[in-house]
């Protein structure tokens, strides 16, 4: 049984109250960082406990908050990023949906660390109901007096407010996410200046992922150095992982990092093995935009070793056998999956998300998309696979936001490690004729 | 200041210019540095501010961060919006990677560009032919249908086609910099949007017609000189009138003695150098409204410059040292 540290309380009846919140030892790290210990203090611990950014990215997140500029007189601010919109990830959800007092109390905590005497959620605007809960939440919070002027009789004062996207994907970018919070298109700025130093309102603000800002909580509870205990190497803590797909049991699981990919998928306590007991066949990792990779490689990398749950392990191999643990949006596929199909699918969702400012992906993921659509419509060319990994070369990399980015590695790793199913589809147009969504070629063909 | 190689040319600057206005200057002040190793750009305007960085074609490579920093920058930069740093070394011809990058990017701004060239006004002055040229496929790899739009009516001037856009945004950043009420943004995301503009409030302003000279394609042009003529068979010529409005200085595009057209004078970049008024530029189409000056100045690689002598005796000096250095190559 894994160490719990966000998700533990989650089955207790009325855990959304600030009442059962609080018998359940909430908002312990609020008094305790306020009333003994300076911001520079909470900082420090924060930085001691190696926690890195839960969005996707896994920026250590001590070193985000050192890095915020702090000039005299000018304002600075948190805000915590709730735009989870990648697809197979819905780990923001569910902490903020069940234990919304967590999220709060991480802002409050984080904000004294920073010295924000104002703090804004972002949700996304189809998280509408979400909204309502933490909104409900943040009303409880303002009445026990936890935010709002002198918070538990200290002399600091913060303010929290719940805003409310307009449900872009790109909006989950911090510098678009900003956009959107000043009441502007969310289009991603140039960087620099990073949002360290030029934010919100023009002024120095910290974006931070929903469960990063709820995981401080627990480390200004135990301690920097104990919360670094847990995990391995530089993975320390835990992590929620939305696991999704063929498995038995979908749903968030708080994990240790470290715990081992096979133990992940198929022990009882977590995903419970395939469904059906069918064979597994591909994993996405991390949500939509890492690389997806074949069982033989996630359950070991390509020396042999078992692959973990951590950010080390799953990118091991670079992207030619390896991975990223992103936003932990743990997608499994069995042997009846088409993966042309799925990338398909998820090609779609990235040009309908494209923003539409720089041209390699404004054009290339409409472009990518066209030629997968007539690839799975059984009217591919053979000259397909070579044009779609050289668009996907030409986005990468050359785009203002990671968007390109993740457009494009979904295709170049599927092309890698599944071009036999590319041209099958091509070179076998009749024996896709009838297929229904989630049958593959192979399996059709007999092979 | 600081000290940047471009190219394996050096060059110092001030603080504060980015790569791109470096190797701008470095051409400028060098003649015998090949004016390519200035990075093209189709949305980045010097005269305009935040414009930049949406393209990719001015893309190059940075090897040498700096001085203090000698790491190379994992990924190609946009220069029009990277700044220069003490001791940085970038690359931009002499690489092939940035070579490829570059091609990739036109041939994204192609795949949806309706390529009608042959009924466009903007065709002998369009940026994106002088690119395309320089950079793209001789055969296209896309063959799905292009995207089109409903057309938008924006007033007796200015006609909109935004099927040639190719969202470079200098159009917005006019309306928004140099008159004085914003009426032009973006609808929509990813390949459907589009650059739009509130009809009822069709552009009055001024300054507006300046969004024909920034427009690098043929999506804005002047409807008072729409299917007139091809612009290489006018001649641009410098010249001014009192203006109250604007500086008055433009060019007029001749053919015989009617005046066909006038625009801002541009620079060796394609910049307009001042903006100029629409009573200038789409009300005085008589010849005697301006003093002439000289030929504006056409680079001799435009096909403009057919038949447009600005100075002889350079050019024949010009020819002269082209014609050796072609017996040198045999």
């Amino acid at each position: 049984m894994g160490k719990k540290l966000l998700i533990h309380n989650d089955k207790v009846p009325g855990i959304a109250t600030l009442d059962v919140y609080r018998q359940h030892g909430g908002y312990a790290s609020v008094e305790k960082a306020l009333k003994t210990m300076t911001p520079n203090d909470v900082l420090e611990e924060v930085k001691k406990s190696g926690l890195r950014g839960r969005g996707g990215a896994g920026f250590p997140t001590g070193m985000k908050w050192s890095f915020l500029a702090r000039p005299e007189g000018v304002e600075r601010y948190l805000v915590c990023n709730a735009d989870e919109s990648e697809p197979g990830t819905f780990k923001d959800r569910y902490l903020m949906e069940v234990i919304p007092h967590a999220l709060i109390e991480g802002m409050i905590t984080s904000s004294y660390a920073l010295g924000a005497k104002t703090s804004y959620i972002y949700i996304r605007g189809e998280y509408f109901y979400v909204a309502r809960i933490v909104e409900k939440a943040i009303d409880e919070a303002y009445a026990a007096g936890l935010l709002g002027k002198n918070i538990l009789g200290t002399d600091f004062s913060h303010d929290c407010y719940v805003q409310v996207g307009g449900g872009a994907y790109i909006c989950g970018e911090e510098t678009a996410l900003l956009e959107s919070l000043e009441g502007k298109r969310g289009n991603p700025r140039i960087k620099p200046p990073f949002p360290a130093v030029a934010g919100v309102w023009g002024c120095p603000t910290v974006v931070n992922n929903v469960e990063t800002i709820a995981a401080v909580c627990p480390i200004i509870n135990m301690g920097g150095d104990e919360y670094a205990k847990i995990g391995i190497g530089r993975s320390t803590g835990t992590k929620l992982i939305s696991a999704s797909g063929h498995i038995n049991k979908p749903g968030v699981y708080e994990i240790e990092l470290g715990l081992p990919v096979e133990e992940f998928i198929y022990s009882e306590e977590y995903c419970g093995g395939i469904i059906n007991g069918r064979k597994l066949k591909a994993v996405v990792a991390g949500g939509s935009s890492v690389p997806i990779l074949p069982a033989e490689l996630i359950l070991k990398n390509d020396k042999g070793e078992p692959r973990l749950m951590s950010y080390e392990s799953l990118s091991e191999g670079g992207f030619a056998t390896g991975t990223m643990l992103g936003s932990g949006g743990f997608i499994v596929y069995d042997e009846t999956t088409s993966i042309v199909k799925n990338l398909y699918t998820f090609a779609r969702f990235y040009h309908h998300e494209s923003c539409g400012q720089c041209s390699p992906c404004r054009e290339g993921t409409g472009w990518m998309e066209k030629i997968l659509h007539r690839i799975v419509e059984g009217h591919g060319k053979p000259s397909d696979i070579d044009l779609l990994w050289d668009i996907q070369r030409k986005i990468e990399g050359n785009t203002i936001c990671p968007l390109g980015d993740a457009a494009a590695w979904p295709v170049a790793s599927a092309i890698r490690h599944f071009r036999a199913e590319f041209e099958e589809y091509i070179n076998h147009p009749e024996r896709i004729k009838d297929v229904k969504h989630y049958y593959s070629v192979h399996q059709l063909a007999g092979a | 200041m600081a000290k940047v190689t471009i190219d394996g040319h050096m060059i110092e600057v001030p603080d504060g210019t980015t790569i791109l206005q470096a190797a701008r200057m470095l051409v400028d002040k060098n003649p015998e540095v090949d004016a390519k190793v200035a990075p093209p750009t189709m949305c980045y305007y010097s005269k305009l501010k935040t414009s930049g960085g949406y393209c990719r074609t001015c893309v190059v490579k940075v090897t040498k961060g700096s001085e203090k920093d000698p790491r190379p920058m994992p990924k190609p930069v946009a220069s029009c919006r990277t700044n220069v740093m003490d001791g940085m070394e970038v690359v931009n011809i002499t690489s092939p990677e940035v070579l490829e990058a570059r091609k990739g990017v036109v041939e994204f701004l192609l795949i949806n560009h309706p390529l009608d060239c042959p009924i466009c006004d903007q065709a002998g002055e369009c940026h994106l032919q002088d690119l395309g040229y320089e950079h793209g496929l001789a055969k296209t790899r896309y063959d799905f249908s292009r995207r089109t739009f409903n057309l938008i009516d924006i007033g007796p001037y200015i006609k909109l086609h935004m099927t040639r856009c190719i969202m470079c945004f200098r159009c917005i950043k006019v309306a928004d910099q140099i008159t004085n009420n914003r009426f032009q943004g973006m609808l929509f995301r990813g390949d459907a949007s589009e650059i739009s503009t509130y009809i009822e409030k069709a552009i009055d302003n001024d300054f507006s017609g300046n969004v024909i000279d920034v427009c690098p394609v043929g999506a804005l042009t002047d409807r008072t000189f729409r299917f007139k003529s091809r612009v290489w068979f006018t001649k641009p010529m410098d010249a001014h009138r009192n203006c109250t409005k604007c500086s008055g200085k433009v060019a007029i595009w001749m053919k015989g003695n009617e005046v066909l057209r006038v625009t801002a004078r541009k620079d060796q970049w394609g910049e307009a150098i001042d903006w100029i008024c629409n009573d200038c530029r789409f009300e005085k189409k008589d010849a005697k409204d301006w003093v002439i000056e000289k030929p504006s100045h056409i680079s001799r690689h435009s096909v403009i410059s057919q038949n447009h002598y600005e100075n002889l005796a350079q050019l024949k000096l010009d020819i002269g040292k082209q014609q050796k250095q072609i017996a040198a190559k045999k």
